[in-house]
């Protein structure tokens, strides 16, 4: 016991301080857009450090008469609702059917496989051919149509996540449910579900995060009714003067549910990108 | 009985996995059909209807000569060649002290995934302010240096370097964190050995820690580098392509070429040659992936 804990200790400052480094370089930008989205906009350009704190910012860009931002948020939490719980069920049927039901090796490996491939393609190289579908049909700027993009874009994910999940229910129960009479609905509700219940809030929560984050889809997809909250923060890049302020201020709102999310279900988080990830 | 409950279960497997085949056969394999019949016409809006005339193979003998598709094609490889390789090692070397240190394993974990679930956008957003020439901070700490002022941005030689340099701050975190996870799931007893025989720390890192690592070092080396060509949010932001054609990544060609020219089959034609080369990229790593697995 008493090595190991010594072998530990003289490289734990220097092994302490590279890593607080590293913690200064993930935060720093996130403290400094904040501190930015406090100033008033000749306090940022005059680049004070020492400033007082003004909310004008947030202001504009909630409450001003020209500023769309709450449409925008509200439009991001509809689209992120609603692809997130459609893949969830889409794809936790899906994975189980592929990984439980005795299908062919070629159809599992052929679905899961056509997964994978398209969830490494850009996503850009597919938003042409979705435009000029949506178009067609009428889906273009519509929500129906930018969760059906977001929910295409995550379902690999998810199909891969609950794959993983489900081999973690033991056999046994599936077939202890059968031979009480359970048919494959009541299995799947009854069953299966409450078992997987923790990967399925994993898997909730990255989809929601990842849908909330998606902008080169909802870029294309979408008009100024449906625009979600990222296409609202590149607008802001691309006026004439720049309303820095106001770009730091929607960025720092922007943050709020991913952080949210992150202090309620951090645990769920970081094994939800591990099992997406790795495995 | 029986027979009627093995019909169930054949309409139930089925059921369920109807939706995701059907989902990926109108919402992938379609449009990338289409892509592939777009790429040989040329295509014009008429009330909100496309009107299709065949081209034949224009679109791809056009690509050759289009300056934006090469300097694409040329920053996308620098770009995830040099981006790839700074997170892999930095990445490396923090999964390293953290898997080493006694305390904090978790908080630092949780801090180092925070950019991952950042947008794109944001963090586009948050490095152009803090590159701004006037007031961004990044000015502002190389002046206490004693270094003049830089259009980190704006200049040809540093545009692409400070588009690397955010797009290490976003995605160093996921191969820390795959990182960490093969190192924590490597076998005690090893090390044990190691100490037993006296190895020194780099002893023990050149010989035993790497070479242990060297499958997980090379699958997420390979995954970062293919979804390295994804890049397109921050360059929206922070550049748009410039100056000139500096920070041109593909996938703004594909956009430019798409959206804001309405040249559709041009643009289809890019997104066919960009999806068949990343493909077939996928399909040699999934097997080289699998064989390693096989031999091991």
């Amino acid at each position: 016991m008493m090595p190991a804990v010594k072998r530990r200790r003289p490289g734990n400052p220097i092994l302490h301080s590279l890593l607080l480094l590293a913690v200064i370089a993930v935060l720093f930008p996130f403290i400094w857009i904040a501190t930015a989205a406090f100033k008033t906009q000749i306090a940022l350009l005059s680049g004070v450090v020492v400033f007082t704190p003004v909310l004008s910012s947030f202001q504009e860009v909630l409450f001003s008469k020209t500023s769309e931002y709450l449409s925008n948020f509200l439009n991001s939490t509809i689209v992120g609702l609603g692809s997130t719980a459609i893949v969830l069920v889409i794809g936790t049927m899906g994975a189980w059917s592929l990984s439980r039901a005795r299908w062919p090796s070629w159809v599992m490996h052929g679905v899961l496989g056509w997964a994978i491939v398209f969830h490494m393609i850009p996503p850009i190289t597919m938003v042409g051919a979705w435009y000029v579908m949506f178009r067609m049909v009428g889906l273009y700027n519509t929500y129906a149509g930018l969760i059906l993009a977001h929910l295409t874009l995550n379902l690999p994910l998810v199909l891969w996540m609950m794959s993983v999940f489900l081999r973690e229910v033991p056999m046994e129960l599936e077939e202890a449910a059968r031979i009480d009479g359970a048919s494959t609905p009541v299995l799947l509700w009854r069953v299966i579900v409450p078992v997987i219940l923790p990967g399925l809030v994993a898997t909730g929560l990255l989809a929601f995060i990842f849908s909330w984050n998606e902008f080169a889809v909802a870029l294309n997809l979408t008009a100024r009714q449906t625009a979600t909250v990222p296409v609202a923060i590149a607008k802001f890049a691309q006026e004439f003067e720049i309303q820095y302020t106001q770009m730091a201020a929607s960025s720092v709102l922007s943050l709020l549910p991913a952080l949210v999310l992150l202090l309620l279900g951090q645990r769920y988080i970081v094994r939800g990108l591990l099992v997406g990830a790795i495995k | 009985m029986a027979k009627a409950s093995e019909g169930m279960e054949r309409f139930w497997r089925t059921f369920t996995v109807a939706p995701t085949v059907v989902i990926f056969l109108v919402l992938t394999a379609l449009p990338i059909a289409s892509l592939l019949v777009m790429s040989f016409h040329s295509v014009k809006w008429v009330q909100a209807l496309p009107q299709w005339t065949y081209v034949g193979a224009r679109n791809f003998q056009a690509l050759p000569q289009d300056q934006l598709f090469r300097d694409g094609t040329a920053n996308t490889l620098l770009f995830a060649a040099a981006a790839v390789t700074m997170q892999m090692i930095l990445g490396f070397f923090l999964a390293l002290a953290s898997s080493k240190v006694a305390r904090g394993t978790l908080v630092y974990r949780t801090i180092f995934i925070l950019p991952i679930l950042v947008p794109g956008i944001v963090i586009g957003a948050i490095w152009k302010l803090m590159y701004n020439y006037d007031f961004g901070v990044i000015n502002q700490l190389t002046g206490l240096l004693g270094i003049a002022p830089h259009n980190w941005l704006g200049q040809k030689a540093t545009a692409l370097l400070s588009v690397i340099v955010v797009d290490c701050w976003h995605w160093t975190p996921f191969c820390f964190l795959l990182l960490l996870a093969g190192l924590e799931s490597q076998p005690a007893d090893v090390y044990e050995a190691a100490k037993v025989d006296g190895a020194s720390p780099w002893g023990e890192l050149l010989y035993i820690t790497v070479p242990l690592m060297l499958p997980t070092i090379i699958v997420t080396l390979i995954f970062r580098l293919i979804v390295a060509f994804k890049v397109f949010d921050e360059v929206f932001l922070l550049t748009g392509g410039g100056p000139g054609t500096a920070t041109e990544v593909i996938s703004f060609t594909i956009y430019r070429r798409f959206f804001t020219e309405d040249r559709v089959g041009h643009g289809s034609a890019i997104s066919i040659i960009t999806l068949f080369v990343i493909s077939t990229l996928i399909v040699l790593a999934l097997g080289a992936a699998r064989r390693r697995g096989r031999e091991a």
